[in-house]
């Protein structure tokens, strides 16, 4: 039996066991007893006493079978394969799962023509979609068909504890059940509980994110020195590959990080202005038609997939820059910070607008009026008493779109280029933390050498950065916060 | 009465005004002659204007879309729907205190200086710093808070939130006050200073003042207008509109038979 056959068979019993609480109080109800708890709680209490434990187990049981029973195959090998180089054992075992997989497909004849070898072994192969690129040696045909007997048994061991687990449950809530039993209290706590593990699940994610990219990081680390990643200011990652010895610098952050600074404060500078300008014009001057078409239209703006801005950038507005600035005696090269950070800029409008423009209009009416009644203008009202109020909610606002353009990486690879250069000249190209961790990742490269783990240090980079970024907004925040209930 | 009202000439003015939430017809032609130097109390039952005629006297219906005004006030002569009045300047003469609290989300001073800053009435931070006290205890809300001006305003209580609007609104010092149920939420002796306040304030201005207790009205206005789903029933003499109303509505009203 499969696990989710198991878990709809537990689910049917949780219904069953609801119907039968929920009878057998009535039915005490209906002999004139007084119950404390009307009958859907008694009901819950059922299906809960009956499956809560089952499902915990078989939950359980489905994160860890796959590890338990690994090891175990793992473990029984021979000893030569064992001391084998880790490369070629992992190759052995995925050769064991692959044909573990299917072995229950195969009958005992084909296993025996499989032991035996040569062509006949191959076609067996072929025939039942085995992908196996060789005729498996005869320890991991043992191991496969090993592997089956215990996926099996191990099955069924647990469906039946589950069933078992779901009688005993049955049992003792049957027993447990009376007119005084409080079951809305214990389903109320059980419901805080699972609120509780939800919640929780969103933060072990995270961990387990922020856990797995630190030890990728840490295993970087030990073949570059952290300061010459952190201070480094040379990005040339491929060079290192090429010669034998990593020289120090080679994967230096700073440029990296100062491109992916640069744009998102070019972006910035084009967004939050023009943003907020739109979003007092939408919230406090415009009638509501007119609000009802600028809002959705300046949204549509948010709908437009980023490589279509990427290439906006690259082919109107680039090169719109390099004549413009040629006729200004510029030298802007088709590829520049200006001209990524405006097209983003433009990009994150919305997010600014939009955002701040719900935030102005919750701000109470009677604050406005409060500021007319003492004979202020409408900006000086919007100035000294709107925006003050908004503020939290802004820089929230802002903050978002921030977190938009530090992690955009479409646009920069078309509009400022993949040249890692570290230049406080706005017309020259130059080029984020986000483009090169993709970079980094893609092509044909080995998974464990510092090129690509130095992915997961940027990423890590990215991480702190915005942690960072958060930090400082909550300060500010709380530091300037206007609170109006 | 030690006040001459009959002969001087009235500072506010309405004629025939008519106001409308969208369908609902919340003023019915209403006219009304409001004197200087005086305090006129505005009564009557929940929801029948008084509220909507007293914010049409210094134009706060304009913020208020779905409201639309047809008739005359005048202020001083001069009606104040004129398209060439300066509204920023009107509401600047004529101050309003709210019927519901609304101190800005700032510090206690900043709500009392806001109107001061945006006027310009100071010449440096003492002379701010001087109107704000002194404004503060004309409300007689400076004791409480004279340690804590930094807080905000909103973390006052409702009583002390009314009195913080009360200041605000005489650190301008408009010549016309309108103030919506400024005693609703406090207590015997809160209200008492601010009748003392009232009395005082009327020695020189133009005062209205909603309010529900008939002992108020009684007690600091010279003139009452009673409203009754929207038309004025009847406006006179406070006197005279207690002890010899001449509508049955009054009389059923202040005698507590309705409303
Ligand atoms: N913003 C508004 N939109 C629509 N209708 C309104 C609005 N404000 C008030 N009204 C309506 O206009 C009528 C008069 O309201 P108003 O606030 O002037 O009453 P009031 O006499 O001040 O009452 P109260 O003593 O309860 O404050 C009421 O029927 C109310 O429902
Ligand atoms: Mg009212």
């Amino acid at each position: 039996m499969q696990s989710s056959h198991v878990f709809i068979v537990l689910l049917v019993l949780a219904i069953a066991a609801f119907v039968v609480g929920r009878v057998r109080v009535l039915q005490l109800r209906n002999a004139g007893q007084s119950v404390h708890s009307l009958p859907f709680y008694h009901g819950m209490y059922f299906a809960i006493c009956t499956s809560l434990l089952p499902i915990l187990v078989l939950g359980l049981w489905m994160v860890a079978s796959h590890y338990t029973i690994n090891s175990w195959v793992t473990s029984a090998l021979p000893q030569d394969i064992l001391a084998q180089s880790q490369g070629d054992r992992s190759l052995s075992i995925s050769m064991i799962d692959s044909l573990a997989e299917k072995s229950n497909m195969l009958s005992a004849s084909e296993i025996a023509t499989l032991r035996a070898g040569g062509d006949a072994a191959t076609t067996i192969l072929t025939q039942h979609n085995i992908g196996l690129s060789q005729n498996p040696e005869a320890f991991v045909i043992d191991a496969a068909l090993h592997k089956t007997a215990l996926v099996q048994s191990a099955a069924w061991i647990i469906s039946a504890l589950c069933l078992m687990l779901a009688m005993l449950g049955f049992y003792y809530a049957w027993r447990k059940q009376s007119e005084d039993l409080r079951t809305r209290n214990i389903v109320e706590e059980l419901f805080r509980y699972v609120l509780m593990a939800a919640s929780s699940i969103a933060i072990l994610t995270t961990a387990g994110i922020v856990l797995s990219v630190l030890s990728e990081s840490i295993a970087f680390f030990k073949s570059v020195p952290i300061a010459s990643f952190l201070f480094g200011t040379v990005w040339d990652p491929r060079f290192s590959a090429a010669g034998a010895e990593a020289s120090a610098g080679q994967f230096g952050l700073l440029p990296l990080l100062w491109g992916t600074f640069f744009i998102t404060i070019v972006a910035l500078a084009v967004a939050i202005p023009v943003g907020l300008t739109a979003a007092i014009y939408m919230s406090e001057y415009a009638s509501s038609k007119m609000r009802g078409f600028t809002k959705p239209a300046l949204e549509v703006l948010a709908g437009i997939p980023t490589i279509v801005y990427g290439f906006f950038a690259l082919t109107t507005f680039g090169p719109f820059l390099q004549s413009a600035g040629a006729k200004a005696g510029l030298d802007i090269s088709p590829n520049s910070v200006l001209s990524a950070g405006f097209v983003m800029g433009v990009m994150i409008i919305p997010f600014v607008s939009s955002l701040s423009d719900d935030i102005l209009s919750a701000v109470p009416n009677s604050l406005r009026e409060g500021s007319y009644g003492l004979g202020a203008t409408q900006s000086e009202t919007i100035k000294k008493v709107v925006l003050p109020a908004a503020l939290p909610g802004i820089v929230g606002a802002c903050l978002l779109a921030v977190s938009r353009a530090v992690g955009e990486t479409m646009i920069v690879v078309l509009a400022a280029g993949i040249a890692a250069n570290l230049t406080a000249n706005p017309f020259k190209p130059v080029t984020t933390i986000t483009v090169k961790i993709v970079s980094q990742l893609t092509g044909d490269l080995e998974f464990n050498s510092p090129q690509t783990l130095v992915a997961f240090a940027l990423g890590l980079t990215l991480f702190v950065f915005t942690l960072g970024l958060n930090v400082l907004a909550l300060h500010i925040v709380r530091k300037y916060r206007e609170q109006y209930e | 009465m030690d006040q001459k009202l009959a002969n001087s000439m009235p500072r506010i003015l309405a004629h025939d005004v008519n106001i409308y939430y969208g369908e609902k017809h919340a003023i019915k032609n209403l006219s009304v002659e409001i004197p200087d130097r005086a305090v006129s109390a505005f009564i009557g039952p929940s929801g029948c204007g008084k509220s909507t005629f007293l914010r049409s006297i210094n134009r706060m219906n304009d913020t208020i879309a779905s409201c639309r005004m047809t008739g005359e006030v005048l202020l001083d002569g001069k009606s104040i729907y004129a398209p060439d009045v300066d509204v920023v300047q009107l509401r600047s003469h004529v101050g309003m205190v709210f019927q519901k609290p609304n101190p800005f989300p700032k510090s206690i001073f900043e709500n009392v200086a806001y109107g001061p800053r945006i006027h310009g009435l100071a010449k440096n931070k003492t002379d701010l710093e001087e109107m704000v006290v002194n404004s503060l205890k004309k409300a007689s809300l400076f004791e409480e808070v004279k340690d804590r001006l930094n807080a905000s305003g909103t973390g006052l209580s409702g009583g002390q939130q009314q009195r913080l609007c009360i200041a605000r609104a005489i650190a301008v010092n408009p010549e016309v006050i309108l103030m919506d149920e400024p005693c609703s939420a406090l207590d015997p002796i809160a209200t008492a200073r601010i009748e003392e306040l009232i009395d005082e304030l009327k020695q020189n201005y133009c005062i209205i003042i909603v309010t529900h207790s008939m002992q108020q009205a009684a007690r600091v206005s010279q003139r009452t207008a009673f409203f009754h789903l929207g038309t004025l029933v009847e406006y006179g003499e406070t006197n005279d509109i207690f002890t010899s109303p001449k509508d049955k509505r009054t009389q059923d009203y202040i005698t507590g038979r309705f409303g």
